[in-house]
């Protein structure tokens, strides 16, 4: 399962990286929405995965017995993916008004600030 | 007085929450942010008090022991930034008053600039590293927005570049969270260094390292990675360029500088090495980079990545004098650059442009703003008795402590060509004679002078200007309690056992 995810997570990247590279600013977007799945099914993988564990306490107990599955890699995503989401939604209206303001999803036709 | 420890997060949070509530009223969101910004620079000033009388502080946040609870930690370095921080909130804050544009000021301008403050101070206080990529991301919603709020044309294109290249380094620095999470099972950063200590030096501990490097020198604006920075630093208003100028990549410079010290420490011959060859190419780069240019906040803006170089030095060298050399300059850099773009500001207002050719004649005209563009401008160069001198100064008797000669050489030549570029605004922009006025009959000139004067004196932004050059001149006439600040701040970082003691066992 972790070799299946690791050529899984390995190919988002490949992708969002090779989207970003391209010159139109709507998959500059898909590609960086890739990236960040991509860093948190990383963060999943690299927290281990253990299958049919969940971290409760059994009765009368006082801690965990292990095997079981860490929750704050799941707990980390789930933060990952609430700011991920806001930053896609700002993302996304930024290109928006961009494309309204200068006309074009070109890249190579933004060049007026660079040095 | 563990409140205190919050305070610089919970007034910025409190103040622009006020803002939100009273979004129909200009007066009161100017009201409240100028009130907010002076309570935090209060509430900084105390907190750097409080550590520097009492040793470092730390607090956890709902009580969860550490490594299991979020936790706050002020050693002196991070007192002395969130100081600095409340200080630039302050000026900057009185500047945007006199300068900021109705509409801008009606779209949410003030909360996000507390916005702001708040995730700097956050990012500088936390103990866990999760923790702050959160106040990153907190801060980097916050620029921006406020790089793209008023929507020129320069400005959105600025910000596509601006957002794109924060994400793709707030991504990769996601990702090495996770995988240190993987390789230590901690987040906590005292409790990462004693885990990262026992199981000693490995290679996924290097590869993580240059993880770091990269996220963080993205956001730093290193070589090669500073090119966002150039590209949108000068498209925002005055006052956004200049906060931006001082904290933002500064908080890179402290990510760096914290995990440096503290975390990848077991293979300082690879990373630190590499951290100075690093530092070297910056300085040369950003400042051929500003040779070139021929508009004042272009220029500005790669001597901001310049001016980086010299405080990774420090790091990359790596010894008590270097990182205390290095923390005097990030003090030293953020109040000149800061004091420089909101110079820049006040030629536009009078002069309608930034571009060098079309400036001129500034210095007859107001003779005072030329002072006070003079000051932090050979600060920057580092010219005595001014604060720019001391920062490299201690810099370089570090690089020669340590017999790294190359980087020394750098660095003082680095410094000549500030001088060169900071000497090309002078002449440009103040002592040549006005463009507009030379190409007209002599007799107009009294006229061309009259109509300008007829602006009005912006005393407004002229205040922050004058007190940020006055602090830049203090710094320099009493550099010895200054340093001793700075040397204090480096002999914590450079002991990380105190650091750690004062989050795992809650001692102080």
């Amino acid at each position: 399962m972790e070799v299946l995810l690791a050529f899984l997570i390995g190919g988002l990247y490949a992708a969002g990286l090779y989207l970003m590279l391209g010159r139109s600013i709507g998959k500059l977007i898909v590609g960086l929405v890739l990236l960040s799945q991509a860093a948190n099914l990383l963060i999943f993988t690299a927290g281990r995965l253990t299958r049919a564990h969940p971290p409760i306490i059994p009765e009368g107990a006082m801690q965990a017995q292990p095997p079981f599955a860490d929750p704050i890699p799941q707990a980390l995503i789930l933060t990952a993916i609430v700011i991920g989401f806001a930053v896609l939604a700002f993302a996304l209206v930024l290109v928006d008004r961009t494309f309204q303001t200068i006309g074009t999803y070109d890249l190579d036709d933004m060049k007026a600030t660079d040095t | 007085m563990k409140a205190l420890l919050v305070l610089p997060v919970l007034i910025p949070l409190v103040t622009a929450a006020l803002c939100y509530l009273s979004w129909p009223s200009r007066r009161v969101q100017r009201f409240l942010g100028m009130f907010g910004s002076v309570c935090l620079l209060a509430a900084s000033l105390t907190l750097l008090v409080e550590v520097r009388q009492n040793g470092m502080q730390s607090v956890q946040m709902g009580g969860w022991p550490a490594p299991y609870g979020i936790t706050f930690v002020a050693d002196l370095f991070s007192a002395l930034m969130v100081a600095v921080n409340g200080l630039l909130g302050c000026t900057v804050m009185v500047y945007s008053l006199a300068s900021m544009d109705p509409d801008r000021e009606s779209h949410g301008y003030y909360p996000l600039f507390q916005i702001l403050l708040m995730g700097v101070s956050g990012a500088f206080l936390t103990g866990d590293i999760f923790n702050l990529y959160v106040w990153f991301e907190v801060m980097l919603i916050a620029s921006f927005v406020l790089m793209a709020l008023g929507g020129e044309r320069a400005q959105m294109e600025g910000a596509l570049k601006y957002v794109t290249l924060n994400l793709v380094s707030s991504a990769l620095f996601l990702a090495s969270v996770g995988i240190l999470y993987g390789e230590a099972g901690t987040l906590n950063m005292a409790d990462l260094a004693v885990i990262l200590r026992e199981n000693g030096h490995t290679a996924l501990v290097d590869t993580l390292a240059m993880l770091f490097l990269v996220a963080f020198g993205i956001k730093a604006a290193i070589f090669p990675l500073f090119f966002w920075l150039p590209a949108s630093y000068h498209t925002p208003p005055a006052a956004v360029s200049a906060i931006f100028s001082g904290l933002l990549t500064k908080v890179g410079v402290y990510a760096l500088i914290r995990v440096f010290t503290l975390l990848f420490v077991q293979n300082v011959a690879f990373t630190h090495t590499l951290i100075l060859v690093v530092a070297a190419l910056t300085m040369v780069f950003g400042v051929l980079g500003a040779v070139v240019q021929n508009e004042f906040r272009r220029i500005l803006s790669f001597h901001i990545v310049s001016q980086i170089g010299y405080m990774i030095m420090g790091l990359g060298l790596f010894t008590l004098n270097a990182v205390a050399g290095s923390i005097f300059y990030i003090v030293h850099h953020i109040i000149v650059k800061t004091n420089l773009f909101l110079v820049s500001g006040v030629t536009r207002r009078l002069a309608g442009t930034y571009e060098l050719k079309k400036l001129g004649g500034l210095y007859s005209l107001y003779p005072g703003l030329a002072v006070l563009f003079l000051v932090p401008a050979l600060s920057l160069a580092g010219i005595p008795p001014l604060s720019g001198f001391f920062a490299k100064f201690s810099l370089v008797r570090a690089g020669l402590e340590s017999e790294q000669y190359w980087i020394v050489a750098a660095a003082l030549g680095v410094s000549l060509l500030t001088l060169f570029s900071m000497i090309k605004i002078w002449n440009e922009a103040f002592w040549k004679a006005d463009p507009k006025v030379a190409s007209e009959s002599p007799g107009s000139e009294t006229e061309g002078k009259a109509i300008r004067r007829g602006k009005g004196r912006p005393w407004g932004t002229l205040v922050p200007i004058g007190l940020l050059a006055l602090i830049t001149v203090c710094i320099g006439l009493a550099a010895q309690p200054v340093f001793d600040l700075a040397l204090g701040a480096a002999e914590q970082l450079m002991n990380p056992e105190i650091y750690i003691q004062a989050v795992l066992e809650g001692r102080t």
